[in-house]
């Protein structure tokens, strides 16, 4: 069993970094709207506010790991441009895409959408954590506040869902690969 | 736009005593919607306009996209600074604040949007 290293840092990029965000994102929005309807905040002991507190800066961390490797390791091999005359466009994805009118809309439409959309996802996340975290006790008395963190936390959230489903779609309609082979289990060749 | 406002409405006083005014969160709202506002109009301009393309890629092999990403995050930081400086130990006009933050992020979220991107394009 054998993966190219572009393989793995995709599969990190997406699986790892984006996947987690997008579920912690979820369980943040969950609790955003959960508190709106509690008769008293949850006091916090130091250690659980230091775990919760940890959850946002693993969160916020996962969005822009997300999004930096995405555009600065695995774009640059998804635009790569081929050598004049190369017919196997297989290190080649958006040409692999763009090469057929019945792939092309998975370039033209998903990745032009995801590459920028998904920038969205942690300047929001972030704002959210900061005000999450400074309004902790007092959100009750900001429900405008609240009002906003919650809706920039949902767009995040489709933001996220965007790029993840168009960055599995892309990834199965032309794949990134190339690279060294990275040897996992069994046989090797 | 001036969504600072002199009385004390949106302000609650924390465990301690000490009031907590909304003006950090207000900041924190407004410069995130700038920041998302400014990547969707950037994302369409740099799509139009092969000069800007050109001038946004920081980073060759990333290509304009380096520039479309970089450029709203770090104008979302300093307006995020600038604005939490002013509005630190102020009660803003909240309602108003998330109005334009809702605006601005709408605005970057269409913009975003390649099949609208393409119509304003006239593509």
């Amino acid at each position: 069993m054998e993966i190219t290293l572009r393989a793995l840092i995709t599969l990190i990029h997406g699986m790892l970094f984006g996947a987690f965000f997008l579920m912690a994102v979820y369980g943040l929005v969950v609790e955003l709207y959960r508190s709106a309807y509690v008769e008293q905040p949850s006091k916090l002991t130091t250690k659980s506010y230091s775990l919760e507190r940890l959850y946002l800066i693993c969160m916020v961390g996962l969005g822009w790991a997300a999004v930096l490797t995405g555009a600065y390791i695995v774009y640059p091999w998804y635009r790569a441009v081929p050598p004049a005359g190369l017919t196997d466009l297989a290190l080649y994805p958006q040409f692999i895409l763009k090469s057929s009118a019945t792939t092309a809309g998975w370039h033209n439409l998903g990745m032009e959408w995801k590459e920028h959309i998904a920038w969205i996802a942690p300047i929001a996340m972030t704002m959210v954590a900061y005000v999450f975290t400074k309004y902790r006790l007092s959100m009750r008395e900001h429900p405008k506040v609240r009002t906003a963190v919650l809706v920039f936390a949902l767009v995040a959230f489709g933001a996220a869902g965007v790029a993840g489903l168009f960055g599995a779609l892309l990834n199965k309609n032309a794949p990134v690969n190339g690279g060294s082979t990275i040897h996992v289990m069994g046989e090797s060749q | 736009m001036n969504h600072s406002q002199p009385q004390r409405e949106g302000q609650t006083t924390t465990p301690g005593g000490d009031h907590l005014p909304n003006g950090p969160a207000g900041a924190a709202i407004l410069s995130a919607g700038v920041g998302c506002g400014v990547l969707g109009i950037l994302a369409v301009a740099a799509d139009a306009f092969k000069p800007l393309a050109k001038l946004l890629t920081f980073y060759l092999p990333t290509g304009p996209l380096s520039g479309v990403s970089s450029v709203p995050i770090l104008l979302w930081l300093v307006t995020w600074f600038i604005l939490a400086r002013r509005w630190r130990t102020k009660t803003v006009a909240i309602a108003k604040v998330n109005a334009t933050a809702f605006l601005l992020l709408a605005f970057g979220i269409l913009l975003t949007f390649p099949p609208f991107a393409d119509l304003l394009q006239g593509k």
